[in-house]
């Protein structure tokens, strides 16, 4: 199963290292990766592949856990919402 | 692989603009519960909407984690009950009951379909039905009621209409201690949909099947947003911007209804992509029409810039999903939208430039609040008027006004919740009880020579 990790805030050191650690201790992997700094504002979307035990949900939740402790937010979606709404 | 741009639209949609999937409505039928003792069908209804709904909640909750868009309220809506109290004239409300124990068992927000049909003829049964709604609003928390008093296939039944005047002031007034909340529940239908996920109005149409998931999004936070950057676009323009996010809003909700369905067993019915307003900020009706170029709601242009709207949210919908049903179109609830409301309190609408406004978009006079001491026979004259624009122009309309007791037009009534506030409107002062009390029936129209 395949998702979209998106991260955004403010830019800091050590953003990228703790999600991507984050990510790995679950089983994720990384599979395509783009992030930028506007203004000081960081933005970062993965496409990460999830091993078969974890759910989306779950994955979800953690690391909306895990983006509160560095002060970014963190979402987690299934990729079907982003192909139903933007191809045709 | 999805742009980088579109993954950042649909998170701002989110973050931003207040896009959510507004409700996620299952439909129950109740027809094989319909028994010759109220206890006894009381009884099955509940039994089958427990059975039925119980996971609603649970996997509604997981597929907003898992798609990242809120999911704000899920309902039940079920077989008209007027269908299935005949046998048992007189206790009613011994339904109402169950079917409310029913919704808070299964943790749902509201359930709908406390309804009656009776668009052409009312049987003595229907009458005794319609006769308790009063009493069953205000005995009950989470129950929505409903009538239908007329279609375009079969007219209006008047004799409906000068009953539901009555009905609509009894709710209010037995739910007085709550500012009348008890019409807020009762939405007065001509040419009622059978599988509108959207409350008060939501009933299991018997043209249904057994169980079926209808989703109702919602997203005028997101059309205000994406016309907020097009100062400088032409009314073709506009449209086309309309039409382009009511297909994305739209594709979201028919990939949530499709796993619903899946994941509870039941059908998948229709997505209803209605621009339902809630009283936040960044999430009006009202705010969308006056980025078009008018200063406030209810200015001439209005009728014209939601035709508009209604009609280009329509276009992107039935693009994006080949089951677009329900309303779908533009709410114009005048509490729940902050923009109606500031509307109301400069004095921008009144009730007559609401009633035009009907005439293009989804449903009708709703949310409105009029004083405590208006004639029961003008209430079933604003029903009227509404039917009689929806059975005309082949479309739905409604009406739900709320004679809130002991207030009068200058005051404030507060709801509450997605319900909002709304200053008491003024209705006309001239009397219509003369032509409400004839009664019978305005036939159908005629479908040619239209002038």
């Amino acid at each position: 199963m395949k998702a979209i990790v998106t991260v955004i805030g403010k830019d800091k050191p050590g953003i990228i290292a703790r999600v991507a650690a984050d990510l790995a201790e679950r089983a994720v992997n990384i599979e395509d990766i783009s992030q930028t700094v506007v203004q000081g504002n960081f933005t970062m979307i993965m496409l990460c592949k999830l091993p078969e035990n974890l759910s989306v949900s779950e994955l979800a939740e953690d690391m909306s856990v895990s983006g509160e402790k560095i002060g970014v937010s963190v979402h987690v979606q299934h990729e079907d919402i982003f192909n139903a709404m933007h191809k045709i | 692989m999805i742009s980088k741009n579109e993954i950042m639209e649909t998170i701002d949609m989110v973050d931003r603009e207040h896009l959510d999937i507004r409700t996620v409505t299952m439909g129950i039928s109740l027809l094989s519960c319909a028994r010759g003792s109220a206890k006894e069908t009381a009884r099955l209804c509940y039994d089958k909407i427990c059975g039925r709904a119980q996971n609603i909640v649970k996997v509604s909750e997981e597929l907003s984690k898992i798609y990242g868009i809120p999911i704000i309220n899920k309902r039940v809506s079920v077989t008209p009950a007027s269908l299935l109290t005949a046998a048992f004239c007189g206790e009613e409300t011994v339904l109402a009951k169950a079917l409310d124990d029913a919704a808070k068992e299964c943790g749902v927000d509201f359930l709908g379909g406390y309804s009656a049909l009776v668009h052409k003829g009312m049987t003595s049964a229907e009458k005794s039905f319609i006769e308790s709604i009063p009493e069953a609003l205000a005995a009950t928390d989470r129950l929505c009621s409903s009538v239908n008093v007329g279609s375009s296939k079969s007219g209006i039944n008047m004799n409906a209409v000068a009953l539901m005047g009555k009905i609509v002031k009894r709710a209010a007034y037995l739910t007085r201690n709550k500012d009348g909340l008890g019409a807020a529940k009762l939405v007065v239908f001509c040419n009622a949909v059978e599988d509108n996920p959207f409350m008060a109005g939501a009933f299991h149409g018997i043209g249904e099947g057994e169980t079926v998931i209808n989703v109702g999004v919602s997203g005028p936070g997101v059309v205000h947003y994406a016309l907020k950057n097009r100062k400088d676009a032409t009314i073709d323009e506009i449209s086309e911007i309309i039409k382009k996010t009511a297909f994305k809003i739209t594709r979201a909700g028919a990939l949530i209804a499709r796993e619903a369905a899946e994941r509870l067993g039941a059908e998948f019915g229709i997505v209803d992509l209605s621009l339902a307003p809630t009283p936040v900020m960044g999430d009006s009706v009202a705010h969308i029409l006056e980025e078009m170029g008018l200063m406030s709601v209810g200015a001439h242009g209005t009728t014209a810039a939601l035709a508009l709207l209604n009609d280009a949210v329509k276009k992107g919908g039935v693009m994006a999903s080949s089951s677009v049903g329900g309303l779908s179109g533009a709410f114009i609830p005048v509490s729940e939208d902050i923009g109606m409301i500031n509307a109301a309190n400069i004095g921008a609408i009144d009730i007559n430039k609401l009633e035009a406004m009907t005439a293009v978009c989804s449903v009708g006079i709703d949310m409105v609040a009029i004083a405590g001491d208006t004639p029961e026979t003008t209430i079933s004259g604003i029903i009227a008027d509404e039917a009689a624009i929806g059975m005309i122009n082949n479309k739905t309309t409604a009406v739900r006004v709320i004679p809130v007791p002991d207030k009068k037009v200058g005051d404030t009534v507060k709801f509450g919740g997605l319900l909002g506030e709304a200053p008491i409107m003024k209705v006309s002062p001239y009397d219509c009880s003369g032509f409400i009390g004839r009664g019978g029936r305005i036939s159908a129209p005629i479908h040619s020579n239209k002038n």
